[in-house]
Parts: structure tokens; sequence; C-alpha cells
């Protein structure tokens, strides 16, 4: 409270003008400014537990109604349906416990690949509407006014359906070359085999990428790449270094590669064109944002023009881009449940409609879902938050 | 032209190298698309035809969006009863140019929208008194089914934003703590997961046989879920109130609450416009939503139309006219919004140098 407001907030309490000393009430009791907000609290406490006692005994006498009780326990059950497209290994004798982290896996797989996507593409919008070209500026200005002002479902049903379905059969692949092939039943690539110890430097990779994340690190824009950089650095080697294995035709379908189903497909570039419009305008935004006179000063101390931004402009738009780019990392996150549109076995698809049909349990269900994207969301503000600590610790 | 004009434009076009590049791959980037695109659309289009049969392989086959144009507006609404939709939709029209642009009485255009239109529109709709045959919520459908649940969603979470953004700011602690809790968990959550959970989870915690028709079970949670957005934005706006104007108001003498209400409220909404109108596109947008809950809105009517065997691999079509028509929808809202920004918000109050 401040000064101002308290002897104005004393009034109709009829004390005097001056403030009441805090704690010395003058008056009844129940005329006090502390009194009254302890009692409106109260009462609002108690009107709040009581609905939740009218939902609850409601919810209770349903259950008992259709012989259905509350608990936990039905996670323990053979879950008894197929997964049509998971990571981890599945198969219909699994439990529910064990279904719910394949199609965790299945969505933070589409989110992470959408997350990635998005970035570039809307990095790329956002350089072509600064190129200073007209062209590629009115033409990025043009696909971004599209992509934002029309419903993120009708993209995706757009790409699913009117794209992605209407492709040919198997036998009729559209070739890229080099082992890459597109058809009604998805994307194929070829798939890579990594040796042993390839795959402990990635781990090592990774391990010194969290590592840095975590760790006391100068905060410079170096810093920050080091991680990502290493990263990217040992998938180079480990690509070079693997074995590829081409999908080839065999009868009416392909044999052996990665096949990238359809509904991922139509979920991946759809969530990502459609953050990617908004992207482009936070990264655009950010670095309109850092004056001119930062760029011209850098020039003039004898910076080259990518040193200027590289040392001047990017660190400083980073610490603008963060939070906003944030929101959209989570509004990705929670897009992915749009999958359940087009049947993308996703947590929401999975979960919210053939766990809930064979168990009938709506309640566990409901808990488990917004527990599961509330903690995912918590996780990814609190990962992106610690970045955004640590590049506001240089300068200011 | 003169060269005098010419010159600066292909200055901006091929002055560098990067940019000359630029330009001839923005070039061969036209040339791919826009020319097939004509001519799919345009040139080799068919117009007309009672079937799939009637239209060209090769050419877009507009012929079923205008055999299904009344559906994709009204849906599954009576035929002889769409005139109610109709006038409905043109008093919300003709309200809303008013409150925008009309000379004088731009407050009682204002009001009538938020009054009289909601409650005359739901008897109109609706229908089973004044003799209006009753029209089942479930026959409700099309673009129109979009534009009156953003219109009823906005109508319910502007006044419940309000209230969640003071008691966000509240100093009672019990107050903050559960407004901030409903925030966080509305805006934690998946929308379409809310949704799906609204639908199948309302009639558990009802008592027995109370059944809540499906089409307000869908404005509710989308009400709430914008709300929560709402009070986000409005918070924003409150705390771009300057604190001298508090000051000033009690120091006038005004209550504490009417400070609030009548100083600091108006011009927290004059900051929050740009916000709030960015919600009600982004909610227009994700009213599309409702088709996957079984509702029949313009995205759920097409789905629908695309399996009619007359008319079968038409998607293209279908959802390149959703396409069309929900952008020329969300500029109209912008444009409103724009010029909302220009007549009230906080830029028209401040001296013009």
């Amino acid at each position: 409270m401040s000064p101002v407001d308290q002897p104005n907030a004393a009034l109709p309490a009829g004390a005097a003008m001056r403030p009441a000393p805090a704690g010395r009430p003058r008056g009844p009791w129940l005329r006090t400014r502390r009194a009254r907000a302890t009692l409106w609290q109260a009462l609002a406490v108690l009107a709040m537990i009581a609905l939740l006692l009218w939902l609850a005994g409601n919810a209770r006498e349903n259950m008992a109604a259709r012989n259905i009780s509350f608990g936990f326990d039905f996670l323990g059950n053979v879950a008894g349906f197929d997964i049509p497209f998971h990571i981890l290994p599945w198969s219909n004798t699994d439990t529910y416990a064990y279904a719910l982290l394949v199609c965790l896996v299945n969505t933070l797989l589409c989110a992470a690949m959408s997350i990635v996507l998005a970035s570039a593409l809307g990095l790329l919008i956002a350089l072509m509407r600064l190129s200073g070209n007209p062209l590629a500026a009115a033409t990025a200005r043009a696909v971004m006014e599209i992509v934002r002002n029309t419903p993120q479902l009708v993209q995706i049903f757009f790409i699913y359906i009117a794209v992605l379905q209407a492709l040919p059969p198997p036998r009729a692949s559209l070739a890229f070359g080099a082992g890459f092939f597109l058809n009604v039943r998805g994307l194929l690539l070829p798939a890579p085999t990594i040796d042993g110890r390839m795959a402990l430097l990635g781990g090592i990779a990774l391990f010194l990428a969290i590592a840095g994340w975590f760790g006391r690190q100068p905060g410079r824009l170096t810093g920050v790449l080091l991680g990502p950089a290493l990263i990217l650095a040992w998938a180079v080697a480990a690509a070079l270094s693997a074995t590829w294995e081409l999908p080839a035709l065999k009868g009416f379908n392909f044999v052996g590669g990665l096949r990238i189903p359809p509904e991922l497909l139509a979920l991946w570039l759809g969530l990502s064109i459609y953050t990617a419009a908004f992207i482009s305008e936070i990264i655009r935004a950010a670095i309109l944002a850092i004056q001119h006179g930062q760029t011209e000063a850098a020039l003039s101390l004898g910076l080259s023009r990518g040193q200027t931004m590289y040392l001047v402009v990017l660190p400083q738009a980073l610490r603008i881009l963060i939070p906003p780019l944030t929101s959209q990392y989570l509004n990705i996150i929670k897009s992915t449940t749009l999958g359940a549109a087009i049947a993308y076995p996703d947590i929401l698809q999975i979960f919210g409609r053939t766990v809930l049909n064979q168990s009938g349990r709506a309640l566990e269900v409901m808990v488990l879902l917004l527990g599961v994207f509330l903690s995912v969301n918590l996780v990814t503000s609190a990962l992106m938050n610690r970045w955004n600590r640590k590049l506001m610790l240089q300068g200011r | 032209m003169t060269a005098r004009a010419i010159a600066p434009a292909l200055r901006a076009l091929f002055g560098t190298p990067l940019n000359a590049v630029l330009t001839l791959a923005m070039i061969g980037l036209f040339w791919l698309a826009i020319p097939p695109f004509v001519e799919w659309a345009f040139a080799h289009a068919t117009w007309d035809g009672l079937s799939r049969k009637a239209c060209a392989p090769d050419g877009a086959c507009w012929a079923f969006v205008r055999a299904r144009f009344a559906l994709f507006i009204y849906g599954r609404y009576p035929v002889e009863e769409r005139w109610r939709v109709g006038v409905v939709l043109v008093t919300l029209a003709v309200l809303a140019i008013g409150a925008l642009f009309a000379p004088r009485g731009r407050g009682w255009c204002l009001g009538l929208l938020m009054t009289v239109l909601p409650i005359g529109g739901a008897i109109l709709l609706t229908g089973g008194i004044f003799g209006l045959r009753p029209v089942a919520t479930g026959d409700w459908g099309g673009l129109m089914l979009n534009v009156v649940i953003t219109f009823v969603a906005v109508l319910i979470s502007l006044p419940i934003g309000v209230a969640l953004a003071f008691g966000r700011q509240s100093e009672l602690p019990v107050v903050r703590w559960v407004s901030i809790t409903f925030i966080e968990v509305w805006r934690g959550s998946p929308l379409l997961a809310v949704l799906f959970m609204g639908l199948i989870m309302l009639p558990m915690f009802l008592p027995n046989g109370v059944t809540v028709d499906n089409l307000v079970r869908a404005v509710v949670v989308l009400s709430l879920f914008e709300s929560a957005y709402m009070a986000e934005t409005i918070r924003g706006g409150l705390q771009g109130v300057p604190k001298g104007q508090t000051e000033a108001a009690l120091a006038l003498g005004m209550h504490k609450t009417g400070a609030q209400a009548l100083v600091v409220l108006p011009q927290a909404m004059r900051l929050a416009i740009p916000g709030i109108i960015n919600i009600v596109v982004d909610l227009f947008k994700d009213t599309t939503l409702v088709s996957i809950v079984g509702l029949f809105d313009l995205m759920g009517v097409i789905n629908q139309s695309l399996k009619d065997p007359n008319w079968l691999g038409l998607a293209m079509e279908g959802y390149t006219f959703a396409v069309v028509l929900f952008f020329f929808a969300c500029l109209v809202i912008s444009l409103a919004g724009q010029t909302l920004e220009r007549r009230f918000g906080s830029a028209s109050r401040t001296p013009r140098r």
C-alpha cells in the first residue's frame, strides 16, 4: 500500500484523517480495514470450498451411478491398442502408463522438430524483410500476413488433406534423389546407422552442451552458441561416418530407411509455418529495437559489419527476443494437440480419445493431461528464463 | 517513367551482389509459383456444375464452393429461417460500423451492441417464442457459428478478464492467488485439450439429469480460456496507467473503488486495445477448433462436404476458400481494431505537436 492512499482507505472505517497506527485499530473491530479484508477473504475461501465440494459431490455421485471409482490403478492395465507411430518400442500388451510415455515422446518429438524449423523459417522471413530488397521484403510480408491471419487448423488440414493425401501411391513416389522419396504414405529418408564410438562422442557432446548451459560461462554470444555448435559439429561428423540405409521400393511399398508419416509431416509443417510468421515479427522487432547509434558507434570504433552484427547488435537483440520467443515455443508445445485433428498419435489423441474411450476414466485422464502440459510448460519456461538470465548478466 | 525514377528502384533491387541474387531468386520463385496458380485458380477453373464431373481436370472446381456456399455460411440452419441469421449478422455489422464511424451516438451503438444484440440475437436465432420456429443449436453452423461464438466469447471474457486483472493486483492474498492460479492454469493448457475435457467432463460435475447444450459448453470453455489472456492484456494496460492518476483521484476525494473503475480502468482499456484486438483475432481463428469436438463451424462443414460422393477430392478448393474467407474476416477485425485505436486509443488523447 502506498502512503498516499492510506488515509483515504481508512476514511470509510470512520477513523481520523491521519493513518491509524498499524496493529491498533480504533473503533469497533469489525469496521477496521484489516478486519474487513480478512472477512472478505474468508468468505471467498468458503464460497470456493463450497463450489469445489458441490462439484466433487456431483462427480462422486455420477461416478457411483456408473460404477466407477477414482484412482490411477488403471494405469497398470494392459492397453491392448496400437499406436500407429512411435519412437519408443510399443506392443499392444504394454500398459497404459507406458502408453503415456510413448505418446508423450511423440508429442515432444513433434514440438522439438517444430521449434527448430519455426525458428529457422522465422529467421529467414525476418532477414528477407530486413534485407532492404523491396521484392524480398514485400514477398516475406505477404506470406507472413496470410499465414498469421488464417487459422492454424485450416493450414494443417490444407497440408494434410489437400497436399499430402493427394500425393501419388508408393509405386509412383516423387523421388528427390539421395534416397529421399515422398508419397501418400509419408516422407522416406535414408536411415543412418551410427557405430558405438560415435554414439559415445555424441553423449559427451550433449553432456558438455547441457553442462555449459547450466554451468557458469562467460556471458558472451559465443558462450551461448557453443553448445549448439558442438552438437552441430558432432552431427556433421556422425553423418559423414555413418552407414546410410536407403529406402527401396519392394513390391507395393518401401522397405528400409526412415519414414515420417504424413500426420507428423503435416503437423510439423503446419506448426512451423504458422509460428514462423510470428517469430519473424519478434526477430524483426528485436533487431530494429537496437538503436542505430549502436551500429554507428561500433562501426566508428573500427569494427567490421560482421563484427558489429555479431558482437554488438545480436547480443542485445537476443535479450529483447527471448521472453516473446519463449511464449511462442510454449505455444508450439500446446499446439501439438492439434495432432488429434489429423490422428497423429500425440498425447491428446491417445490419452484424451483412445484411453478415455476404453477405460472411461475421464477425471483421471483430465488430471494427467493437464498435469503433463502444465509441467512441460513450466520446465520449458524455466529453461528459457535461465538462458534469459544468462544473457542479462552481460552489460547493464 | 523517367530514368530518374527508375534509378533508385534499380539500386534497391540490384545495388549489391547479394541483393541482385535475392532479386533474381524472387523472380524465379514468382515464375515458378504464380503462373501455375493463376492457371489453376482462374484460367482453367470451372464455375458452374452439379458435380465433380462437370469440372475440368486441370483447373479449380469452384462449382463445388458455389454449390455449397449457403452451407458454408449458414450450416444446416433451415433454409426458410436463414433471414434470421441475416438480420442478426447485418445488425452486428451496422452497430459495429456505427460504434466506430458514426459522427454521434457512438456510445449508443456500443451499448446496443453489448446488451440488445446478444439478447435479441439469442431470441431470434434460437426461436421458440414470438411465433418463431425453434432451431436447435445443433443446426447452427458455417461461418455464422464462428462469428456467433467469437462475439459471445468476447462479450463474456472481457468482464471476467477485467475482474481477474484487478484480482491479480489485489492486496488481498487469497484473491490474488486465486486469480494467478486461474490465469496460469488456463494459459498453460492447450485449448483443444480443455475443449475436449469441457465437452466430456462437464456432465460429470453437474447434478444428475442436468444437461448443457454442446454449443454452450464450447462457448463457456472458450470464454474462460480467453478471459485468462484478456486478464494479462488488461493487466498490462493497468500497469501502463501512471500512479499519479490514482493519487489524483483519491486526492479529489473519490473512493478507492471509484478511482479504479472511473479513472484507471478507462485509461487501461485504451492502452489495452491493440492487445485485445489481437486476442479477438486469435479467438476468431481458434473457433475452428470446435469442429474437432463435433460442432459444424465453417471448418467442420467444409470437412463434411469433402466427403460428399458428388464432390470427392476437392480439398484444395475447399480449404483455399476457407483461407480466403478467414483472411478477409481477420483483416476486417484488424482494420476495425485500428480504427478503434485511432478513435479511442491512447494516442487519440495525447496533444498533437
